[in-house]
């Protein structure tokens, strides 16, 4: 292979990639669920990192795995901003107790509901394809 | 000493400098891995005993495990690198002033950002939780590294081996995946929950990608050195694969998030772009271990049975890659410790095999066979014992993330509760995997220290 058409080659999957990446940062990202965040939301999503909760609980299966995934808590049943507050508050055996004042915990409370508001985790009743794919949506649109 | 190509060679000053580096790099990168590891298994532990070890949490010990795991693959690929342009391309660095800058700015962040995980000072995102000031002096060393690279590697007169279109690809492709692993920090990104997210992965996906680029292409030359057969890295194939790599690295990133509702094709193309970059190894290794004598294994054997190793982790990562990469699949595993056997199979199985291969092929180089079996027994017993917990270690993870995958509760404690024999497994078998490593390491970094302090 000439080092003209590795060349060629290498360009041209750049700029496809160029292509690509800028289709993922704008339409192909578009949440069509999401409430707009409020800025204590944006707040507690800084909590988030600067707490690291990424190491132990999870958003949509990513993230760590010693606490339980986090996406829906708002909304699930059984649980509820009063359910994660108080988890938030009080730490638990494998949580600690990050001493957080009130205005903190609301911050992370609105935090995950702008997360829950954004979409599905798990899935409900995915529809599977012959081939292999999910229709992941189709559950979403029953709710 | 081989000489690939016919560019003039260094002076010898300037050689010793870029040894000097290269050896460097390799010798804090060996020593990375030896902290990573034991911070892994008290990691592991305080999955099941969280009351031990109380002042140091587990989300404080998971950052320090994964960021030193990620510095060895980086400081041993970026060291060979260093050593081997001078040492076997007839390439004299474009500065070794500079190398050395490289060297001594990541120390220097290194230890900033283990200071500030244990003092607790987050702010980042998942795998780069250190406050994002920190960030900029990595972007200004690789873009340092990048320009040394690039002037170093332009005098070669004779066309570029594959191994150096791979390494300058995983050089530039790191720095695209860093930075967009920081346009969270722009409100665009972060005010959209899908957009985050799905932005964040794509760029870890090109990361793993850039530096299965820098660690594939190290595994390349090492088995061409050996080998001594210049095809491997010259062939047509060899470059079909690397194109196929490299469209791997830029397209294959979504089956990470296939549960984020971001657009269907996306994903959908995700599936059809698949994880081949490990069969692409897998089938070059193969192919040249196969054409190898039997007096040539002998000789480098070292290197080779690491090399060996890593084959055969490459083939059974690459069947649970392909099974992840099915929606159908990962509509069960996703999430579960499936994720992390198959990030730990590619980070110890394949990656930490090649670069061990490219450490002691240095040290065989350097030191001499005969000299080097003087601590044979201690490697090869470590090779075995590493090579065995990492079956366990992975079966334990397996079954783990199979248990909690098909768990039909709404309890996530109660799943916890079902999964802790294989979480124990786990942790003892990676305690084997710490001592057979550590069997391993130690002399590799006696042998690399005396060179980069010699006595006298």
């Amino acid at each position: 292979m000439a080092p003209i058409t590795k060349r060629g080659i290498f360009l041209s999957f750049c700029a496809a990639f160029a292509a690509y990446s800028t289709y993922v940062w704008t339409a192909g990202t578009v949440s069509e669920r999401s409430l707009p965040p409020s800025r204590q939301a944006m707040a507690g999503q800084a909590l988030y990192q600067e707490k690291n909760c990424i190491a132990c609980h999870q958003l949509y299966g990513l993230g760590g795995h010693m606490g339980p995934d986090l996406t829906n808590v708002i909304s699930a049943p059984d649980k509820g901003a009063d359910y994660a507050r108080a988890f938030i508050e009080n730490g638990t055996g494998k949580m600690p107790d990050f001493g957080l004042d009130e205005a903190q915990v609301d911050a992370l409370v609105q935090f995950l509901e702008f997360v829950d508001s954004a979409g599905i985790y798990p899935p409900r009743q995915p529809e599977i394809n012959w081939y292999g794919t999910v229709a992941y949506d189709a559950g979403r649109n029953a709710q | 000493m081989e000489q690939s190509h016919t560019t003039p060679a260094e002076t010898p000053s300037n050689a010793e400098t870029s040894n000097d580096v290269g050896l460097r790099f390799m010798l804090l990168g060996l020593a990375a891995l030896a902290a990573a590891l034991l911070l892994g298994v008290v990691g592991a532990f305080k999955f099941l005993y969280p009351e031990f070890m109380e002042g140091l949490p587990f989300h404080k010990i998971r950052p320090l495990h994964v960021s030193l795991a990620v510095s060895w693959i980086f400081l041993t690929a970026i060291g060979g690198i260093y050593y081997y342009l001078p040492n076997f391309c007839g390439l004299s660095l474009f500065s070794g002033r500079a190398a050395r800058w490289h060297f001594w700015i990541f120390v220097v962040t290194g230890l900033a950002i283990l200071g500030a995980y244990l003092t607790g000072r987050f702010g980042g995102r998942e795998y780069w939780e250190f406050p994002p000031a920190l960030a900029v002096p990595i972007f200004l060393t690789w873009i340092m590294f990048g320009i040394n690279y690039f002037r170093t590697v332009v005098k070669l007169r004779t066309a570029w081996p594959v191994y150096l279109w791979m390494w300058g690809t995983g050089i530039v492709f790191f720095f695209v995946s860093f930075s967009e692993s920081y346009l969270w920090l722009l409100p665009y990104f972060r005010e959209n929950m899908v957009r985050e997210i799905s932005v964040q992965w794509k760029s870890y996906g090109t990361l793993v990608g850039s530096w299965n680029m820098l660690v594939y292409g190290t595994a390349i030359f090492v088995m061409q050195k050996i080998g001594g057969d210049e095809d491997v890295a010259r062939s047509k194939m060899v470059f079909g694969l690397y194109f196929l790599g490299l469209f791997n690295l830029m397209f294959g990133w979504a089956h990470h998030v296939y549960p984020v509702p971001l657009a269907e094709w996306v994903r959908n193309f995700a599936y059809a772009v698949s994880m081949t970059e490990l069969f692409i190894l897998g089938k070059i290794i193969w192919d040249w271990r196969r054409s190898l004598s039997t007096r040539r294994k002998f000789r480098h054997r070292r290197p080779y049975r690491f090399l060996y190793a890593a084959d055969i982790w490459i083939f059974i990562n690459l069947v649970l890659a392909l099974l992840i990469s099915v929606p159908a699949l990962n509509l069960f595993i996703h999430g579960t410790h499936v994720i992390v056997a198959h990030t730990m199979g590619a980070t110890i199985g394949i990656n930490t095999m090649i670069l061990l291969a490219s450490v002691f092929f240095v040290i065989e180089q350097r030191v001499g066979e005969g000299a080097e079996n003087r601590h044979a027994g201690l490697v090869d017993a470590g090779f075995w014992l590493a090579n065995g917990s990492l079956v366990v270690f992975l079966a334990a993870l397996l079954a783990a993330g199979l248990v909690k995958g098909t768990y039909v509760g709404e309890s996530f404690y109660d799943m916890m509760e079902s999964i802790e024999p294989f979480l124990l497994l786990f942790a003892v078998s990676g305690v084997g995997l710490m001592l057979g490593l550590w069997l391993v390491l130690l002399p590799a970094m006696v042998r690399i220290g005396a060179l980069v302090f010699p006595r006298g």
